[in-house]
């Protein structure tokens, strides 16, 4: 074939769309770390002025497609869909924040890999010439996760130590088929990976799996190795997560740990009560709208795979004793 | 739902994740649970004293202490500090009576955004539902043995 426009699970994209604005708006527990001074608002109230942590998650997510908009220059009108999901039941977050504006919109959900699901699919619009500037966003609340998947938020019970901390924040991009920035080169979609944990509160263990065979998927059919890229970023594994995925991908011959780092692992500066560190649709969206996308627009980092992870469950299936289903869609990124 | 499939689980990786997942800091977690949940206790003890001194007796005395200590727990719950006692107390704050008071008054916290009939009044007990249902069963249960011999 002349124009290998896709190879395995990868798609190659030929007129490399480019993320030209991105913003993000964190949390105040994420303030405190790494990416606090990367993010365009921080919040000191996590209701965000609402009345419910709902309707906080909402506006987060309203606000940073908002922002992104009006960072690239853009008016509404120049935007033709968006592509948005969250971690709440009929993906309420994104729907509502969606009316907000006035062009289309298409619901994704992926869990906590919904950032990267939205960015690929935006980017094959736009490659494809379907559409000229596609919105990518998502985002979660801690408070609003935890009533959904656990306990109301004063019940006093300890947190197991293999648990995660659902990220408060919400990060969106515009992927536009012309202009300047991060080019998005490939994108490889995942398969869904069960190896059988059936533990709720290690949802690193049940991911690493679906993030090593992306990952791997993507090497292979880019004919790349992990030392040709500058980063290896993955989306909310959390600290034993992490262990588990290098190994896994050293099993199979490919070593990343030079390279890898997970956005979860790096949110919090002080691991305490969130143990194994960050999760949630937030974690990669905050992160890589924050400090990976600035850091790579000043040419710190030239190429990075983003390899956002979801565990794809809910508390029926879990009740009912189901193993944890995950996913993982990695995008390439170069500058 | 097509169950759980035998195919998906892979022994050896469970196996492997077995060894790496953080231990629970068992030894840790008892003492601050006797400590605490013995402070609680004493609180207990110090009301009914009171209360004693102030003239109860009986199903009185012991009835007005278990209202003030779910007060308390209640009271405590609403101010956001009981879920940070239980963070590290875990079981010293969950048995006694406060831990109950703090498992009604929580989702009833939580839910009133659903508003007053269906989320505050109908969700009160979607914690403390079990305990209830436990408790009365291994109530009826002890009070046969108790009958019989």
């Amino acid at each position: 074939m002349k124009n290998l426009m896709k190879k395995g699970n990868t798609i190659f994209f030929k007129n490399a769309p480019r993320i030209t604005s991105y913003a993000a708006i964190c949390g105040s527990k994420e303030k405190i770390g790494v990416i606090g001074e990367f993010a365009d608002i921080t919040l000191d109230d996590d209701m965000y002025g609402e009345t419910t942590y709902e309707k906080a998650e909402c506006k987060m997510l309203a606000n940073a497609i908002a922002l992104a908009i009006e960072k690239g220059g853009y008016k509404e009108d120049d935007i033709d869909v968006l592509l948005s999901g969250d971690l709440l039941n009929q993906i309420i977050s994104a729907s509502f924040a969606a009316r907000k504006f006035n062009f289309p919109f298409l619901g994704v959900y992926n869990a906590c890999s919904t950032m990267s699901e939205s960015m690929m699919l935006g980017a094959m619009m736009a490659d494809a010439g379907y559409v000229k500037r596609a919105v990518a966003a998502t985002g979660s609340h801690f408070a609003s996760a935890e009533r959904q998947y656990r306990y109301p938020l004063e019940l006093g019970c300890t947190r197991p130590p293999q648990s995660q901390w659902t990220v408060t924040g919400a990060g969106g991009c515009v992927i536009s088929s012309d202009g300047d920035g991060v080019k998005i080169t490939s994108a490889t979609m995942g398969r869904v990976c069960d190896y059988g944990v059936t533990d709720v509160n290690n949802m690193g263990a049940a991911m690493a799996p679906a993030a090593a065979a992306t990952i791997i998927q993507h090497l292979k059919d880019t004919g790349t190795r992990p030392t040709d890229y500058d980063m290896i970023l993955t989306g909310d594994l959390g600290a034993l997560g992490s262990r588990i995925v290098k190994d896994l991908t050293w099993e199979k011959g490919f070593d990343i740990s030079s390279r890898h780092v997970d956005c979860g692992e790096i949110i919090y500066k002080v691991i305490e009560s969130e143990f194994q560190g960050g999760s949630g649709a937030g974690c990669s969206a905050v992160v890589l709208n924050s400090y990976v996308l600035t850091k790579m627009s000043s040419g710190l980092y030239k190429r990075i795979l983003f390899a956002a992870t979801g565990a794809l469950l809910s508390t029926v299936s879990s009740g009912q004793g189901e193993s944890i289903p995950c996913i993982s869609h990695a995008v390439e990124l170069e500058y | 739902m097509t169950g759980k499939v035998k195919g998906n689980v892979n022994e050896n990786y469970l196996n492997y994740v077995k060894t790496q997942e953080p231990p629970t800091k068992h030894f840790k977690n008892c003492a601050a649970a006797f400590g605490v949940g013995g402070l609680i206790c004493c609180i207990g003890q110090f009301i009914r004293f009171m209360l004693e001194y102030a003239g109860l007796s009986g199903d009185e005395l012991a009835g007005a202490t278990s209202v003030i200590l779910i007060f308390l727990g209640c009271f405590l719950t609403g101010l956001g500090v009981y879920d940070r006692i239980g963070r590290y107390a875990g079981a010293g704050s969950i048995v006694p009576i406060t831990g109950f008071a703090n498992s009604v008054t929580s989702p009833a916290i939580e839910f009133k955004t659903e508003g007053w009939i269906y989320g505050m009044a109908a969700k009160m007990f979607t914690v403390a539902g079990a305990i209830i249902v436990f408790g009365v069963f291994s109530g009826v249960l002890v009070g046969l043995v108790y009958y019989f011999i």
